[in-house]
């Protein structure tokens, strides 16, 4: 028996044996891989666990920390080490370990990565050798058994005597088992290497001992030994890394909240879509793990600069500051589809009601209360609730999807959730933890069924007996909010109550509103936003999540309701009123007249999208902020504003707000942009944006956030732009959809715009083909009346040669092919951003030709 | 420098060979016909070894292009140029103590069948590639490369479909089929393919006889850097002769279908001429094949000077000047 040469990954140079004697005097023959570096800046003592072996753990001995010596054992009994002649108890691993680190002359500082049960003894190493450890990482594992837990399902099928034996041993079923449960799956040469030691029945014993060692049971021998070392990491003070797959049907998310709740401080990264081999499903983890220890040993790095304060700072406002002002006011705050209005008197007793009630209730301050209401005074009144409980608002919009909702929910891990019937519904169904409220009307066989233990009704009667909560703090979380998952599974962004509360300042005073103006928001997002602002507000009778579906007349009639003086929409849904004007009464036309200010958000709005419903709101000024779900508004531009900046190479979004500062971080040549922040004029690179009203953080996504708040207290959006001579920010594109050619980075948008001048063409998408670095540039073209054109039904085709001239003409840059199409794909969540990664892979397809082979299977390295 | 240019007959070798004169290199060329160019010229066989010998003695390089380059025909035809021809070359070079060694060699020594996208120069490979042509290169070129030592710098060049004036190998046959209202698209028409002005392949040639030496023991792709859809290709070619654009579609298998029956025929009944369709060639104009350049370019030092358009402008020029006969197909 050797190690696997040729395995993947595997640099038999790590590969070394040694015999080292246990407390007994017993020699042990150990296999070990080691990345052998010498005078060691520090040590990653990396535990597997069953039926694993250190080959889990190539890619950290490949790229772990500099400087640093990665050690990755097998435990005896596993992987190469030699068999056994009996079981070994948790006590005498931990112990072997300890003898096996003082063989290898492992000294501190060391950090020690554990995986599955490697987990608990790695954490028993670490609670014996405090003078060396200097953090610790965890993945997948479990170190105590939750109350009332009987342990993992499979593990405790596995643990049956008769089907132990037979399973782990007898047959590799549990040896195969374990990595067939890898997500993506695993290429076989990785399958096959993993379950190279345990080949024999004779060479798998070790792996039934090891699963009857799991103490279950209280009497269990290992029992106490487990217990002390689930307590006693309660006391350590070490930095911790808790990186997840949160598709484990082993250790599935209880174990992530036990082992949180015992190390509060821990940064965690969950990886969506990873199961429980995370090392092999999240092959960036590698990564993680050598960013995180780089940042330990270089202490504690120059602290982020105080980000400016928002326009005229906050003045100790809280975002129900204005409910409280107006609490006499029987003026309409907020009016619902349908025409139901609630005034601001209202409104501030019912907020303060709930919030009492739900403090009462036990919604606790820094709770995570889920609202899955559709958009209604009722979730209005939830909203504001929350926050003056001081608790945190979790929303997850439907735009994401069923699939993405439950992942963004259940990864924001709610303590509550208040929920129509089919919110609640919906909760059941995606398997949300925690305490129920019903919103709105419930039957009580419904509400038995949905475990509703209150509605919101009740907890507002049960609040006017109870004490108003204290005011949270204001560096306190208030809200998880979720980016659209265009680019992978949708971000939790998490803000404090004051980074909130400089947003809606920072609305304020860019659009200059007063208690005189009155809101119509057809934009999800906006939507709640009136009672903070201190301006009423109504929402128009649509389906806020489907804006393309908003009609002339039904803004109209909302705009009525209100006597509305500002309009918020997306794109799409202005396109929508434009397009359905015809349609208006006089009557509903004299309520838009009254609109003074027309705010587009959620996407670039093209010039004339705006110039088309100048009839339909003659009245309006149309603003159109640039932002996103971690900053908004970042900057704003009038019409006028466009008008007057011209043509450049992208979408001009106008002047950074004030107290918003924008630079950009210029690409290397591959289109990675790690040059150092600027804000000279012309430097094309990633738009990084400082401000008070910035998000807090990402949640539970440790890696992300790291390399997103680069340089500390600055946000890198994910957009590529240029800030031009007057100071006004251009966007490019996206940096994930830079074309990356051998001439350098290519950036969209700008292509795209000139194209679109082009007579007789619609829409452009400007992609890249090929791989990174050697790609080449192609346009698709959507021509005018394309929907109607029955030959351009399906995938792109090839353009005519008058039609690639033409836009070859105004490329500037060599484009390869220019493809036509009916049209082109837009994220579901906007409706109004085209999905250029979508049309690279439709492009790609084409421009591959015809498939004469069948395509091997994408391996991992 | 002293340089033995092989092949110097055909489009590429001849241009070559005119750029190394033109600069002042002092030039012999070796083929069977006569190339014309004002240089000493051996003539004969390169796979005879008293040929080569005498036409190696006292040169600093060799430039080896001759070859036979067909789709059809016997194959102990094409192991005698192509194999042959290179093993008498490597073997005459170290007897006359040649130090630099440039074989040119063509993409097609590495794949068969499947879309190459942005891909860089991989190893040959004789089982993989389809043809005797192809295979005859393949195994000609890991011969010449596992030649590479300190005494013998050995570098592959692979230029990919050379087209320009003059050019009785691509161009000819597309605009004779077109004249002929026979030159359809096979498949989408939409299959991204690099292909390099001739200019450009000789200049990268030369700059490879120059390179040869600090850059030895690899093969290189040599294009223009400009992919384009194979239809479009097809259609610009035959816009600058003159001549009507492809006319209609034959759907990928159908069209290897055919490739595969004629070579079939063509071989069975043993004829001489070309078949209108081989499935190397089915899959050459139907599926991707365009390669990442930044190696190439580095390597060698070299850019394309000539753009397409530029391509496309100067072969209009040749198709509107030229007089009849002058390579031209009638």
């Amino acid at each position: 028996m050797t190690v696997p040469i040729g395995a993947p990954g595997l640099d038999p140079a790590w590969s070394r044996f040694l015999t080292v004697p246990d407390a007994g005097g017993t020699g042990h023959r150990w296999h070990v891989l080691d990345n052998g570096v010498r005078d060691p800046r520090g040590t990653l003592l990396c535990v597997h666990g069953n039926p694993t072996w250190s080959y889990l753990w190539r890619r950290l001995l490949r790229s772990g920390p500099p400087g640093w010596r990665v050690v990755a054992p097998d435990q005896l009994g596993m992987g190469w080490s030699e068999r056994l002649t009996g079981p070994r108890s948790l006590q005498q691993r931990v112990a072997d370990l300890g003898d096996l680190t003082a063989a290898l002359g492992v000294t501190g500082p060391v950090v020690t990565v554990g995986h599955d049960w490697g987990g608990v003894i790695s954490l028993g190493w670490a609670l014996e050798h405090r003078a060396d450890l200097c953090g610790v990482v965890l993945t997948n594992t479990a170190v105590a058994m939750p109350a009332g837990d009987r342990g993992p399902a499979l593990i405790r099928a596995a643990h049956l005597p008769g089907v132990r034996a037979a399973v782990t041993v007898g047959t590799p079923v549990f040896v195969r088992a374990a990595s067939s449960l890898s997500r993506p799956p695993l290429p076989a040469a990785v399958r096959d290497a993993l379950a190279a030691p345990y080949r024999s029945a004779a060479r798998r014993t070790s792996v039934g001992d090891f699963v009857a060692d799991i103490p279950f049971a209280p009497g269990h021998p290992s029992r106490p030994v487990q217990e002390a070392i689930a307590e006693g990491i309660r006391g350590l003070d070490v930095p911790a890394l808790l990186l997840w797959g949160p598709r484990d049907p082993v250790f599935g998310e209880r174990y992530l909240v036990d082992l949180r709740s015992r190390l509060p401080r821990a940064q965690l990264h969950r990886y969506e879509g990873a199961s429980h081999l995370l090392p092999e499903d999240a092959p960036q983890y590698a990564e993680a793990v050598t960013r995180w220890v780089a940042d330990l040993t270089a202490g504690p790095g120059p602290a982020a600069p105080p980000r400016t304060t928002a326009a005229g700072g906050t003045a100790g406002r809280r975002l129900w500051s204005a409910l409280a002002d107006r609490s006499g006011d029987d003026s309409p705050a907020v009016v619902a589809p349908g025409g139901s209005t609630v005034s601001w008197a209202q409104l501030a007793r019912r907020v303060e009601q709930l919030a009492a009630g739900l403090a009462a209730a036990g919604v606790r301050p820094g709770a995570r209360v889920a609202l899955l209401v559709e958009p209604s005074p009722d979730l209005t009144a939830a909203v504001y609730a929350v926050w003056r409980a001081g608790a945190v608002i979790v929303v997850a919009d439907k735009g994401l999807g069923f699939p993405g909702m439950r992942r963004a929910l259940r990864g924001a891990a709610v303590d509550h959730v208040i929920g129509s019937a089919a919110g609640l519904v919906a909760a059941r169904l995606m398997g949300l933890a925690g305490t129920r409220v019903a919103a709105g009307r419930i039957g009580s066989a419904a509400r038995r069924a949905l475990g509703a233990r209150h509605t919101l009704g009740e907890l507002e009667v049960l609040g006017r007996a109870a004490p108003v909560p204290a005011a949270p703090p204001e560096d306190a979380d208030c809200a998880v909010l979720f980016t659209s998952g265009a680019t992978g599974p949708a971000k939790g962004v998490v803000y404090t109550s004051a980074q909130a509360q400089a947003q809606v300042e920072l609305v304020r005073s860019t659009y200059g509103l007063t208690a005189a103006d009155r809101l119509v928001a057809a934009f999800a997002p906006f939507a709640l936003l009136g009672p903070a602002l201190g301006i009423g507000s109504a929402v128009p009778d649509v389906d806020v999540t489907a804006p393309g579906t908003l009609t002339a007349a039904a803004l109209a009639d909302a705009a009525a309701a209100v006597d509305a003086t500002v309009v918020f929409a997306s794109p799409a849904a202005l396109r929508r009123v434009a397009a359905t004007a015809g349609a208006l009464t006089a009557g509903q036309r004299r309520a838009l007249g009254a609109v003074r200010l027309l705010v587009s958000a959620g996407a670039p709005v093209p010039a004339p999208v705006l110039w088309s419903l100048r009839p339909v709101l003659p009245a309006a000024e149309a603003h159109t902020p640039y932002g996103m779900t971690e900053a908004l508004p970042v900057t704003d531009v009038s019409l006028a504003g466009i008008e007057a900046a011209g043509t450049g190479d992208g979408v001009c979004v106008g002047r950074p707000l004030t107290g918003v500062e924008v630079q950009v971080s210029p690409l290397s040549a591959g289109a990675v942009a790690d040059g150092p922040l600027t804000g000279r004029p012309g430097v094309s690179g990633e738009v990084c944006v400082r401000a008070a009203h910035v998000k807090d953080r990402y949640d539970a996504l440790w890696a992300t956030e790291r390399a997103a708040s680069d340089p500390p207290g600055w946000h890198r959006t994910g957009d590529v732009g240029y800030l031009d001579a007057e100071g006004r920010l251009w966007i490019e594109g996206r940096l994930a959809h830079v074309v990356t050619t051998a001439a350098g980075p290519v950036t969209p948008v700008g292509i795209e715009q000139r194209v679109e001048e082009l007579d007789g063409v619609a829409a452009a998408a400007a992609v890249g083909v090929g791989p990174a670095g050697a790609q080449v540039l192609v346009v698709v073209v959507v021509p005018a009346g394309a929907g109607r054109r029955p030959g351009l039904r399906g995938r792109p085709a090839l353009a005519g040669t008058g039609l690639a001239d033409a836009v070859r003409d105004v490329a500037r840059v060599d484009v390869a092919a220019v493809l036509v199409a009916a049209a082109l794909p837009v994220d579901i969540r906007h409706q109004s951003k085209v999905d250029r990664r979508a049309v690279a892979e439709q492009a790609a397809r084409v421009l591959a030709g015809a498939r004469t082979r069948r395509r091997a299977r994408p391996g991992r390295p | 420098m002293r340089v033995l240019v092989t092949g110097a007959s055909g489009l590429l070798g001849r241009a070559a060979a005119r750029r190394l004169i033109d600069r002042g290199d002092e030039v012999t060329v070796l083929q069977r016909r006569s190339a014309g160019l004002p240089c000493r010229e051996v003539r004969g066989d390169v796979a005879d070894p008293a040929v080569a010998a005498r036409a190696l003695r006292g040169q600093d390089a060799v430039l080896h292009l001759a070859a036979k380059v067909d789709v059809t025909g016997r194959w102990a035809d094409y192991a005698s140029a192509n194999v042959d021809g290179t093993r008498a070359l490597l073997a005459g070079c170290r007897t006359a103590g040649v130090g630099r060694f440039v074989y040119v060699s063509s993409p097609s020594v590495a794949h068969a069948g499947a879309a190459l996208a942005g891909v860089g120069a991989e190893p040959a490979d004789p089982a993989r590639t389809r043809g005797h042509y192809s295979r005859s290169k393949a195994i000609a070129e890991r011969e010449a490369l596992a030649a590479d030592a300190p005494s013998l710098a050995v570098l592959a060049v692979r230029p990919h479909l050379v087209w320009g004036p003059g050019d009785t190998q691509l161009v000819a046959r597309v605009v004779a089929r077109a004249r002929a209202g026979r030159l359809p698209v096979i498949g989408s028409g939409a299959a991204l393919i690099d292909t390099t002005y001739v200019d450009n392949a000789a200049g990268a040639l030369v700059a490879g006889v120059d390179a040869c030496g600090p850059v030895h023991g690899e093969a290189l792709v040599v294009s223009n850097g400009e992919p384009r859809p194979v239809g479009e290709v097809l259609a610009r070619l035959c816009r600058a002769a003159g001549v009507p654009g492809p006319r209609g579609r034959v759907p990928f298998p159908a069209a290897w279908l055919a490739g595969a029956l004629a070579e079939g025929a063509w071989s069975v009944t043993r004829r001489r001429s070309t078949p209108p369709l081989t499935r190397f060639l089915a899959e050459q104009l139907a599926t991707a094949h365009w390669f990442d350049q930044r190696r190439t370019r580095a390597a060698l030092g070299w850019r394309p000077e000539v753009g397409l358009d530029e391509g496309f402008s100067r072969l209009a020029a040749w198709y509107g000047s030229a007089p009849v006969g002058d390579g031209r197909p009638g």
